[in-house]
């Protein structure tokens, strides 16, 4: 996926990428990588736990949004466990 | 985890040992509007598919680099999980494909104006393809004009 990213990000989309693997991440270098905890086949946390989906999801968006960001942005996702 | 510990020893050490492409130079395109102007597209490599689409063609060697697309207001329920690897519990997925494909947070995030507007279809693709030079290739330029066509500003790519 982070190979992709980077040729969407050539023709002008902004995009992030969720990564499992910060040592992929790292190697890869997608212009905005979101690293999350869960293991493969978990990317966004839990099943059938929209609350806990949406916050992965939300911190991928604010990558989008911090203008203070530099390419290669790599931000490691720290679940909030009071959900 | 999240990390390689999770795998039996034969997958690490092809992990550790794969020759990954790197981005170099790096793009970077800033938002050009706020993300509640934005249209978003959810790109995802969890190998999806719909009850009417021909499956991915698991005897390419290195991958099938095709892709499907899948509309914006489909049924979750009605994704069918194809991923050919069996290195990862596909229990979640296939209980919620929301966990790697969240169409239903997408239309959760266009009904709170988190997001100006979703596109009408989005792209599943197959993951675990170890030679991503035909997808780079021969499936991007497809990609690229289907974004283009749709005035797609934003892509949110997630694995599985």
């Amino acid at each position: 996926m982070g190979l992709v990213a980077a040729e969407l990000e050539r023709q002008g989309v902004s995009t992030v990428a969720i990564q499992l693997l910060r040592k992929v991440a790292e190697k890869v270098r997608p212009p905005r990588a979101l690293v999350v905890p869960f293991r493969h086949g978990y990317p966004l946390d839990a099943p059938e736990d929209p609350a806990r989906q949406q916050a992965v999801i939300e911190a991928a968006l604010k990558m989008l949004e911090d203008q203070r960001l530099q390419p290669p942005a790599i931000v490691d996702y720290e679940p909030n466990e009071e959900k | 985890m999240g990390d390689l510990s999770e795998f039996p020893i034969r997958y690490r050490l092809f992990l550790k040992t794969y020759p990954w492409r790197r981005c170099d130079p790096i793009p970077w395109v800033p938002l050009q509007k706020p993300l509640k102007d934005c249209r978003l597209i959810l790109v995802s490599s969890s190998g999806f598919i719909t009850a009417d689409q021909a499956p991915f063609d698991e005897s390419i060697r290195g991958g099938d680099y095709s892709f499907r697309e899948i509309p914006w207001d489909i049924d979750v329920a009605g994704l069918i999980d194809t991923h050919r690897s069996d290195i990862f519990d596909h229990s979640g997925i296939r209980k919620d494909p929301n966990l790697a494909f969240p169409i239903n947070r997408m239309q959760e995030l266009k009904e709170r104006g988190r997001i100006g507007s979703l596109n009408h279809r989005h792209l599943s693709f197959m993951g675990s393809i170890t030679a991503p030079g035909r997808l780079i290739k021969k499936t991007v330029p497809a990609v690229l004009k289907l974004l283009k066509d749709d005035g797609v500003d934003v892509a949110l790519l997630i694995p599985v």
